[in-house]
């Protein structure tokens, strides 16, 4: 086949600029983080009107559900998606004004959200004329990704590429039908569906946010990124076939588990557990793909750094989508629903699972794009552990303490009358929420060695060209 | 070739498939229960929000109080036993969107109304822990200084097409948003009888 010389310089600095912005308001998410942290222990950090926890809380995952993981999955899916089909992007120009526009979105939304302008849906918080930004970006790399694939130059579509379109499409959906509202002013709108209904929208939303934005195009890098630093192939394609279409079957079902026991009609609920419960087999598929990927050759694992970014990866992904199924059954929901325990689910998925497999892709990508190595292993070593530690301090706390609210929630006298009252159940939450503010330290002090560590290569890299 | 190749090679046939794929549960699940009545029943005792009340709803969502208070009692023993009578799905007819929130660091607040007197209210709002020291609620007294904009709340009654009455806009310039959260929580749960 006679290799045409593209260039790719122009579409890589695009690639750089994206997760440059994705690092930049990840920084931004993880202080926002750790500073409400300490708020659940020490009210007086609140500073009303505009930093209370009630603001803050909608800044830290918006900042880093769409700043650093849209931003990274923008940056990071450009790459494969030009490496796998052998061409540089349909529209260059598109991309780029896709970075800026991104930026100024995120920026808006950080001062709106402070500002108290929210739908009041979580992780669709974002006001109407925000959403409309938020669907154009998507629309913008729609058009460059399915332009691109449509105009591959390797016949055959790898597997990251069909959990590429499948998330192009189902965050379109999701989107677009959850933040339909009745506007009321310029920052202010009423959710189109009402009571029972709105809340069903919502979670068939929220999940489903989960569902495409932290897991398909986080499986898209994982099948991609994963092989090519390993150089072993992935275990099965027949299993990575079952899976896929398993899973984007299966999430949409799942959404009512976030409303188990609420007045949500039953037959839905159920429905909903009884799917989450299925949802554990798809996920599996990629676990096992990962796993046996690299079984093929576990010297690969001690040899390659990267290697244990993306099996520790996949193994938080594998616990998170057996326990998030486990707390989908009506009694363990009974417990610890409405408790610390999820933000300590939750975080295992985010911490655990999307950021070390967005970290080892940008490891993996930034010294191909800029020609170098990494500027220390070191120090990614190091990045690795602290990351690893602060991650589980915080879940393991959460949960412990998510057990004990539930249980002392629960507790009655011999008499049949409530033990605690809210309050003296607060109280015993305040160690846990002290060592989980020294857990999110220790995850913080990991991602700085990585920043320095990506600052330093790319200095590396500017005074070689130089 | 099998089938499977075949889709490989042809992004339209995936794209169209994967979308029929997550169409389907999406319509089982979410659009065909919208046009179920199971989904949009009303309790005789509700009403839709006065203005007022609807002013402290918009503070109430501004503030973000469904972070850490839900407002859904669950049918379970001890949860009836803490707050009152269950949620009934019919509570919520005027509710955009749902406030159920999904944690609770604070207490349940959705059987708050009539619970306490207003003036508990005020004084609390202000300062939380005066009342619990161990609350790690924050302070909401900035809520006192702010005067409601009465031009806004109407347009916001108008959108969601509840009554008001001219009467009822005009009074409005005299409260501060923490009249309209304090009412706001006085009505919250009082479409169900009280057992």
């Amino acid at each position: 086949m006679a290799e045409e010389r593209f260039d790719y310089s122009y579409d890589y600095r695009t690639v750089l600029l994206f997760i440059y912005s994705a690092l930049f308001w990840g920084v931004v998410g993880i202080l926002i983080g750790l500073w409400i942290s300490v708020q659940m222990w020490l009210p007086e950090t609140n500073i009303a009107p505009y930093f209370t926890y009630g603001r803050l809380r909608a800044v830290h995952t918006n900042g880093l559900a769409f700043g650093l993981g849209v931003g990274a999955i923008f940056g990071i899916t450009y790459y494969i998606t030009m490496r796998l089909c052998k061409r540089p992007l349909l529209f260059p120009r598109l991309a780029r004004a896709q970075v800026y526009l991104f930026n100024i979105a995120i920026a808006l939304a950080a001062i709106s959200l402070l500002a108290g302008a929210t739908q009041s849906l979580e992780y669709a918080e974002l006001e109407w004329p925000l959403d409309i930004v938020v669907v154009i970006l998507w629309i913008m790399f729609a058009i460059n990704i399915l332009g691109t694939i449509f105009t591959r130059r390797e016949p055959q579509m790898y597997i990251s590429l069909w959990y590429i379109i499948a998330t192009v499409i189902a965050v379109a959906i999701l989107y677009i039908i959850n933040n339909l509202a009745i506007p009321a002013g310029w920052l202010k709108s009423y959710h189109l569906f009402a009571g029972v209904n709105s809340a069903n929208v919502q979670w068939w939303y929220g999940h489903n946010a989960v569902g495409f934005v932290f897991t398909t195009p986080i499986l898209a890098m994982f099948y991609y990124f994963l092989p090519k630093s390993t150089g072993l192939p992935i275990y099965s394609h027949r299993l990575s076939i079952v899976s896929f279409w398993s899973l984007i079957f299966t999430y949409l079902w799942t959404g009512a588990h976030h409303l188990v026991y609420t007045p949500l009609p039953d037959w839905i609920q159920t429905l909903g557990i009884v799917f989450t419960m299925f949802l554990i087999a798809p996920s599996w598929g990629a676990v096992i793909n990962g796993y046996y990927t690299v079984g093929q050759d576990w010297e690969k694992a001690k040899n390659n750094y990267l290697t244990k970014f993306f099996i520790l990866a996949i193994t938080f992904y594998g616990l998170q989508t057996v326990q998030g199924p486990t707390q989908s059954l009506r009694i363990v929901s009974s417990l610890i629903h409405y408790t610390d325990w999820v933000p300590g689910h939750v975080h295992m998925g985010t911490m655990g699972w999307v950021t070390l497999t967005v970290v080892a892709c940008i490891y993996y990508m930034l010294p191909k794009i800029l020609k170098t190595e990494i500027y220390s292993i070191r120090i990614a070593n190091l990045h690795f552990w602290f990351v690893l530690i602060g991650q589980l301090l915080f879940s393991i706390t959460m949960w412990i303490t998510g057990i004990q609210q539930g249980a002392l929630q629960k507790a009655v006298n011999p008499d049949g009358s409530l033990k605690y009252t809210m309050v003296e159940i607060i109280a015993k939450n305040y160690p846990y929420w002290q060592l989980r503010t020294l857990a999110g330290v220790i995850f913080t002090i990991g991602m700085l060695f990585f920043l320095y560590n990506i600052y330093m290569t790319v200095k590396k890299a500017k005074s070689k060209s130089s | 070739m099998s089938l499977h190749q075949l889709i490989e090679r042809n992004p339209l046939v995936l794209i169209l498939l994967a979308t029929i794929t997550v169409l389907i549960g999406t319509i089982v699940t979410m659009l065909y229960p919208m046009f179920r009545p199971e989904m949009h029943p009303k309790l005789e005792g509700l009403k839709p929000y006065t203005a007022l009340q609807l002013a402290g709803r918009d503070i109430y969502q501004r503030e973000g109080c469904f972070y850490c208070h839900t407002q859904t009692v669950r049918p379970l023993k001890t949860e009836v036993l803490r707050y009152g009578e269950y949620s009934k799905a019919g509570e919520f007819a005027y509710d955009r969107p749902f406030l159920w929130g999904s944690k609770r660091t604070g207490p349940d607040l959705a059987r708050i109304g009539g619970k306490y007197p207003d003036e508990w209210h005020y004084k609390h709002f202000e300062n939380p822990q005066a009342f619990f020291p161990q609350s790690n609620m924050p302070k909401y007294g900035f809520l006192k200084e702010r005067k409601l904009n009465p031009k806004q709340i109407e347009a916001h009654m108008k959108a969601l097409g509840f009554p008001y009455t001219k009467e009822e806009i005009e009074a409005l310039k005299d409260k501060t948003e923490m009249d309209a959260l304090v009412a706001y929580m006085q009505v919250l749960g009082t479409a169900v009888k009280k057992q």
